[in-house]
């Protein structure tokens, strides 16, 4: 009924604009500043560009790719993504297939999951934790960045409570022929929650992707540096001194920024639909318990 | 004899079923947590160990056994520090907006998303405003420090509209703090609407179809039956900030800031990292970062708690 009435049907046509007018406000630094390195850099250095590339150029990506520091750090954060993600994946969703066992079955399960929600409350603290990858001799090695933080409480018990959804029939017939648990994980559990574990990954993944700090702090060499603590230094510290600089000197700083920026961003930009897909549904899964 | 046999063989082949259902292994569930404990408890609880430095003059050559150990003195040090209690201010002063603006803006806009009826306008316009989330604070500063610069587009803008004087976002103090609120809460508004749409879209439909027939207005219908609807969870999502009171957040403070606003815009966790790292005051800074800890602790097992007593919230 309301629908029909003109006072409502004004509000629609406001409401709809307003929103559109938040969300496109919401990209437009984004989208300003991939305009920005599309631009020559008389173009951008003189504040000519807005919301259009003036001078279409791809030179800045160009310069970045040729930069031999910029591809090294590029493959060490591949590197750490992608075995990052594969180890926290395997560790976390075995623990989270045991841990969603009943009391009745894994008598300690809440002792277990009490161990790891005690980490999520309170930790060592920045120093102690330096001092511990410090002593372990672990500075400049990739498992720095892996390691430390492949265990994600918050993953298990997203994890633990999609198993809880996994009718105990499949399992129980799992049994029946002769599996143990182990079997019954990999040949039930896994292929029934294969989509909310991917979501579950691709978060890991963007996880390991925009990580600089470990980097920054565990990591002394800077050929080890992965790409986002590389950018960190490169564009929020403005250290430019890891670009020669014959590269620089026919660019702006600018364009040679905002392109770093999104090849930053870039893989992130790639999977965010299928985040998108997957994320709104995997947290309502994981939030509703019976 | 022959009885004998044949109630052992059902025994055995009892157990060997009840076996078979998994009951009676717990010891392969154990090794399935073995992986993920032992990580636990080196990169974990180690590190909590090592808080005893807190409490000692730590010296990298002598270790954690022969440092001297020195009571209080890194926690009376600090509380008699002028420059400690400005800091803690400030982290009390972002993280409070950031908590507030946090929860009513995304509430706001839930309330108007859903009186969008066209889905693929909805959905558009829910693509977008996710997006920041997941992009790292790196990608965002970046876009920040050039957005916001002298000769960035938004004092271009503002002076070729407005006529202003260029505006210093990020080295003027206060423009810094409104500057630190109001961009968290661009990157997370979105994403915070997630939990009130899903709220949102829980509330019985023949709630409204009642109120129909009744013939309430849509306004009438939102102040009678969505907003107290929603307003369960809002209060656990406010409850469960309230863990968040001393966080302000590392990596955004620590990509935007500079020492010319250190006096408005250092936070906790920024000193902690320049004090310990950049500046070796191993025990001193782990004692702030113990300070923040505790708070932090008790503060979220009190939310919790509040939480599940009044709504029954658990996360396992």
């Amino acid at each position: 009924m309301y629908h029909k009435t003109i006072p409502y049907r004004v509000f629609t046509v406001f409401n709809n604009a307003l929103l559109t007018v938040i969300a496109i406000l919401c990209l437009l630094p984004m989208f300003h500043l991939l305009m920005v390195s599309l631009s020559s850099s008389a173009a951008a250095n003189g504040g000519l560009v807005t919301f259009w590339p003036k001078g279409f150029t791809f030179e800045a990506y160009a310069k970045t790719f040729e930069n031999a520091r910029f591809l090294q750090s590029l493959w060490v954060s591949i590197e750490r993504t992608v075995l990052g993600t594969a180890l926290g994946m395997l560790v976390n969703s075995i623990a989270a297939y045991a841990l969603s066992k009943e009391t009745r079955v894994f008598r300690a399960r809440n002792v277990y999951l009490w161990y790891f929600v005690v980490t999520m409350l309170f930790s060592g603290g920045l120093i102690p934790s330096y001092i511990l990858i410090l002593k372990l001799n672990l500075i400049d090695n990739l498992l720095a960045l892996i390691l430390p933080g492949t265990v994600a409480v918050y993953n298990i018990i997203l994890m633990l409570n999609f198993f809880r959804t996994v009718p105990k029939e499949l399992e129980e017939a799992a049994f029946i022929d002769g599996a143990g648990h182990l079997r019954s994980f990999f040949s039930v559990y896994l292929p029934v929650s294969l989509p909310s574990l991917a979501t579950v990954a691709l978060f890991t993944m963007v996880g390991h992707w925009n990580a600089y700090f470990d980097g920054l702090i565990y990591m002394k060499d800077a050929a080890k540096l992965p790409l986002a603590s590389f950018m960190q230094t490169l564009i929020v510290q403005a250290d430019m001194t890891s670009f020669d600089a014959a590269a620089i000197a026919n660019m702006s700083q600018r364009t040679m920024r905002a392109s770093q920026i999104f090849i930053g961003a870039l893989p992130i930009l790639i999977i965010y639909p299928f985040l998108q897909r997957y994320f709104v549904k995997g947290i309502v899964i994981g939030a509703v318990k019976e | 004899m022959e009885a004998n046999t044949s109630k052992r063989l059902k025994f055995t082949e009892r157990r060997r079923a009840e076996k078979g259902r998994g009951y009676k292994q717990p010891w392969s569930l154990h090794l399935m947590v073995l992986p993920a404990a032992l990580l636990v408890l080196v990169f974990s609880y180690v590190p909590m160990a090592g808080i005893i430095m807190a409490f000692q003059d730590y010296k990298a050559r002598l270790g954690f056994i022969h440092s001297p150990f020195v009571g209080l003195k890194h926690f009376q040090y600090m509380f008699s520090n002028d420059y400690f209690m400005k800091i803690t201010l400030n982290t009390l002063i972002f993280a409070c907006s950031k908590i507030v603006l946090n929860l009513i803006v995304p509430f706001a806009f839930a309330l108007l998303l859903n009186e969008v009826r066209n889905m693929g306008l909805k959905r558009s316009i829910q693509t977008l405003v996710y997006l920041p989330h997941f992009l790292s604070w790196v990608t965002l500063s970046g876009i920040l420090i050039d957005v916001l610069g002298q000769t960035g587009i938004v004092n271009q803008f503002l002076s070729n509209v407005f006529g202003i004087q260029p505006i210093f976002f990020l080295g003027d103090g206060t423009w810094f703090r409104l500057t630190i609120v109001a961009s968290d809460v661009w990157k997370e508004f979105g994403f915070n609407t997630i939990v009130f749409l899903a709220a949102l879209s829980g509330i019985n439909p023949a709630l409204y179809e009642a109120a129909e027939v009744d013939g309430a207005s849509r306004w009438k219908q939102t102040a009678s039956i969505t907003i107290p609807s929603l307003l369960p969870m809002l209060i656990v999502v406010a409850t469960l900030a309230m863990g968040n009171v001393l966080n302000a957040n590392f990596d955004q403070v620590f990509n935007l800031y500079s020492p010319m606003i250190y006096q408005q815009g250092d936070i906790i966790d920024t000193f902690v990292y320049r004090e310990g790292l950049l500046s070796g005051q191993f025990s001193f800074a782990t004692a702030v970062g113990l300070f923040k800890s505790v708070i932090s602790l008790v503060l979220i097992v009190f939310s919790y708690r509040l939480a599940y007593r009044f709504a029954g919230y658990r996360i396992f």
